[in-house]
């Protein structure tokens, strides 16, 4: 099973931008851990969304947006995080927004760039506050596991990527497959 | 265009991409060996000159493109005569003397320089 990253696709504009919610919620056991307190140290607990798991939240909005352009045909995986910048954290009850825009895309692969806003649902008035930015860079597997430098790797000829899942999620936000 | 304004650009993409510092990005210097980059950066790399030099750049047509794959191109983990002529024909802005002593597949990403980049961004765009 795929862990998945966003809760709702709120926007699709296909081949071009994509944008998803992530509700932070205490429910999500790891924030227990992250960060658990630490008496030791005289620390109080501090739930914090772990940014790695933002990253994969953009990841993921990209991944999909990029895998619905060819109709979830190919092996689109993320090939590289270019830049990656988070301004504050997001505490549980915040919702996050990430948009993210295409700058390349073809059958080769794509480079996306990604926005992330937060909504402190406590300070409605403060509206979503951006709070950081993305660069990822997706390659299409099918079409470049021969290429320079790839020489000799193997991978799996079904697709491996594009779960159910993920289709899921583009469904019960109200959009088609492809 | 000259070649140094191209060269300057390619410095630019390749700090970029590889997160290197641009005095490292010498002519001669080699993109996997002396600045690191490892298989995806080469997509990197070319979605980069692209959008820096306002290029297409078709696939196979800066990197190889599944050499390794073509048993006529390679055996026992060496390039063969065919495949050397063959990445040559394709890819007339690689330098391949110093592979050809010892034509092993898995170090042919290491021919590519920075001088290798900025020779076939001026090909391509003063035609």
């Amino acid at each position: 099973m795929r862990w998945m990253w966003i809760d709702r696709i709120i926007e699709l504009v296909p081949q071009e931008r994509m944008v998803a919610i992530k509700n932070v919620s205490l429910a999500e056991e790891h924030l227990h851990d992250h960060f658990a307190a630490d008496a030791s140290a005289g620390l109080a607990a501090l739930p914090l969304m772990p940014a790695s798991l933002i990253v994969e939240g953009l990841a993921q909005t990209g991944g999909v947006l990029v895998g619905h352009a060819a109709g979830f045909k190919h092996n689109v995986i993320l090939a590289k995080v270019n830049k990656f910048e988070l301004l504050r954290d997001a505490t549980p009850g915040c919702t996050l927004r990430y948009t993210v825009v295409v700058e390349r895309l073809d059958h080769i692969g794509a480079s996306v760039n990604g926005t992330i806003d937060l909504m402190d649902h406590a300070r409605p008035d403060a509206g979503w506050q951006a709070i950081g930015s993305i660069a990822l860079m997706f390659s299409n597997l099918d079409n470049n596991a021969g290429g320079a430098g790839q020489a000799g790797l193997d991978f799996p000829a079904h697709n491996f990527v594009f779960s159910d899942q993920f289709k899921t999620i583009l469904r019960c936000s109200g959009f088609a497959e492809n | 265009m000259t070649r140094d304004e191209i060269f300057v650009k390619v410095q630019k993409v390749l700090v970029d991409a590889l997160a290197v510092d641009e005095d490292d990005v010498k002519p001669t210097a080699s993109l996997v060996k002396d600045l690191g980059a490892e298989s995806i950066d080469f997509l990197d790399i070319v979605f980069k000159l692209e959008q820096e030099f306002a290029i297409k750049i078709p696939q196979g047509e800066l990197f190889p493109e599944n050499v390794s794959q073509d048993p006529r191109f390679v055996k026992n983990g060496k390039v063969t005569e065919e495949g050397l002529a063959a990445m040559k024909a394709r890819l007339p802005h690689v330098d391949f003397t110093p592979f050809e002593a010892n034509p092993v597949i898995n170090k042919v990403a290491e021919v590519f320089t920075v001088d290798t980049l900025v020779r076939f961004v001026e090909g391509k765009i003063n035609k």
